[in-house]
């Protein structure tokens, strides 16, 4: 294969990873990682250093617009990077000692987990009494909805703290923003309205990518001949993705995703297992 | 009165949110087009040759690791060098909107979050120049 008929492949296949990512909210990272190593038979670190790109040009370019409209908590994405950033630098350190086959097993069960996240009831309401350490931190907030603002308070600040850490360490190891754990963080331990999770959690995955990102750049896990049509793809992807996102109703698309993600994730693991990477 | 305050703190943050969202923008888009660029540049040169194995790790030994590699190697045109150059630039994204938030809450007296912003930016400058490579 030349590098053009490979460059113009993994465009498309990056378009669509971004398309996917952004509509079913998993980012573009997840797809990246088995695309690159089952299909393209690309060494797994190439492809973290590549899916830890696309999370952040993924997470970046839909931040914008969500911290615009008012509905991300900037001080909670602020108060809980402290704990994706030490957990992401923890996990790139751990990635030179952890074997190549190891971290596509360990992959493939975050996809799984991840899958099921997905289509998991979501916390539609706020919490109106909230634990102290969320006032004295200033946690609670309120968001725009389409009946006025309504404001929310928080609960279980140290449990979310500790799960939040833990989705860092797994992105810098795996490359990944970690989106289905941070949610579970903050939707379902920290009882906040999904809408504001999940923006949140988006707005805190670059961050967290880029704490990674940069122990990684300087291992050589990034090469340009794969960063180029990566992070062009993936960002033409995420925004088709955003332009649709309102018009069609995504969820069949999210339980087609699934029912993939998990061949995928069985894929990954029976790889790993088989010592394949 | 609690409402209030959640109100007072949504104006104050308004403004720093907005700038947040453009800087997040210019540096995507400003990434995206050095990156462009440099692969454009990339697949004219380099096009029509097989494409390297990337089945084998290499790491460091092909790479262009270093910022000053990564600068040196973009101002003599080296295709390589110009798409690293937008790869960091895309990892710093990240990093100035932290740096903004510090303004920002500077700005508005808020100290526990001045505090709670700067350990963030430490620990991300701790990672690009803590020697992590061991």
């Amino acid at each position: 294969m030349s590098i053009l008929v490979f460059t113009l492949l993994l465009i498309l296949g990056a378009y669509l990873a971004g398309l996917v990512g952004s509509l079913t909210g998993l980012g573009g990272g997840v797809v990246i990682i088995p695309l690159l190593t089952l299909v393209f038979n690309v060494d797994i670190r190439y492809a973290i250093g590549a899916a830890l790109l696309a999370s952040i040009a993924n997470s970046s370019g839909a931040a914008s617009a969500y911290v615009k409209e008012g509905i991300t908590n900037v001080r909670l994405g602020m108060f809980l990077e402290i704990a994706t950033t030490v957990g992401a630098v923890v996990g790139a350190l751990l990635a030179v000692y952890t074997p190549t086959n190891t971290i596509a097993i360990l992959f493939g069960v975050i996809l799984l987990f991840s899958a099921a996240m997905t289509i998991r009831k979501k916390n539609q309401d706020a919490l109106t009494e909230g634990s102290h350490a969320a006032e004295v931190l200033k946690l609670n907030n309120s968001y725009p909805t389409k009946d006025g603002e309504v404001a929310y308070k928080l609960k279980n600040v140290g449990a979310g703290f500790s799960i939040m850490t833990v989705a860092g360490v797994f992105s810098g190891l795996l490359g990944i923003g970690s989106g289905a754990l941070k949610v579970l963080a903050m939707d379902s331990t920290m009882h906040i309205p999904f809408k504001v999770s999940t923006t949140t959690s988006n707005f805190m995955i670059g961050v967290t990518a880029a704490a990674s990102a940069v122990v990684y750049l300087q291992r050589g896990y990034m090469d340009a001949g794969i960063a180029f049509p990566v992070v062009l793809g993936v960002l033409g992807g995420a925004f088709t993705g955003a332009k649709l996102l309102s018009r069609i109703n995504v969820k069949v698309l999210k339980y087609i995703f699934c029912v993939a993600i998990c061949f995928v994730a069985a894929e990954m693991i029976y790889n790993g297992y088989n010592h394949k990477f | 009165m609690k409402k209030n305050t959640i109100l007072q703190n949504k104006l104050a943050d308004h403004d720093i949110e907005r700038f947040i969202g453009l800087q997040l923008r210019v540096g995507v888009l400003l990434s995206s087009f050095i990156v462009l660029m440099g692969g454009l540049l990339y697949l004219y040169q380099l096009g029509g040759v097989p494409m390297p194995s990337y089945h084998t790790f290499a790491g460091e030994k092909t790479g262009i690791t270093s910022f000053t590699s990564v600068l040196h190697g973009a101002v003599s045109l080296d295709a390589r060098a110009i798409i690293q150059l937008g790869v960091v630039i895309l990892v710093a994204t990240p990093v100035f909107r932290i740096a903004l938030s510090l303004v920002g809450f500077l700005l508005d007296g808020d100290k526990m979050y001045t505090l709670i912003t700067l350990v963030v930016l430490a620990i991300m400058l701790f990672s690009v120049f803590g020697g992590l490579k061991i």
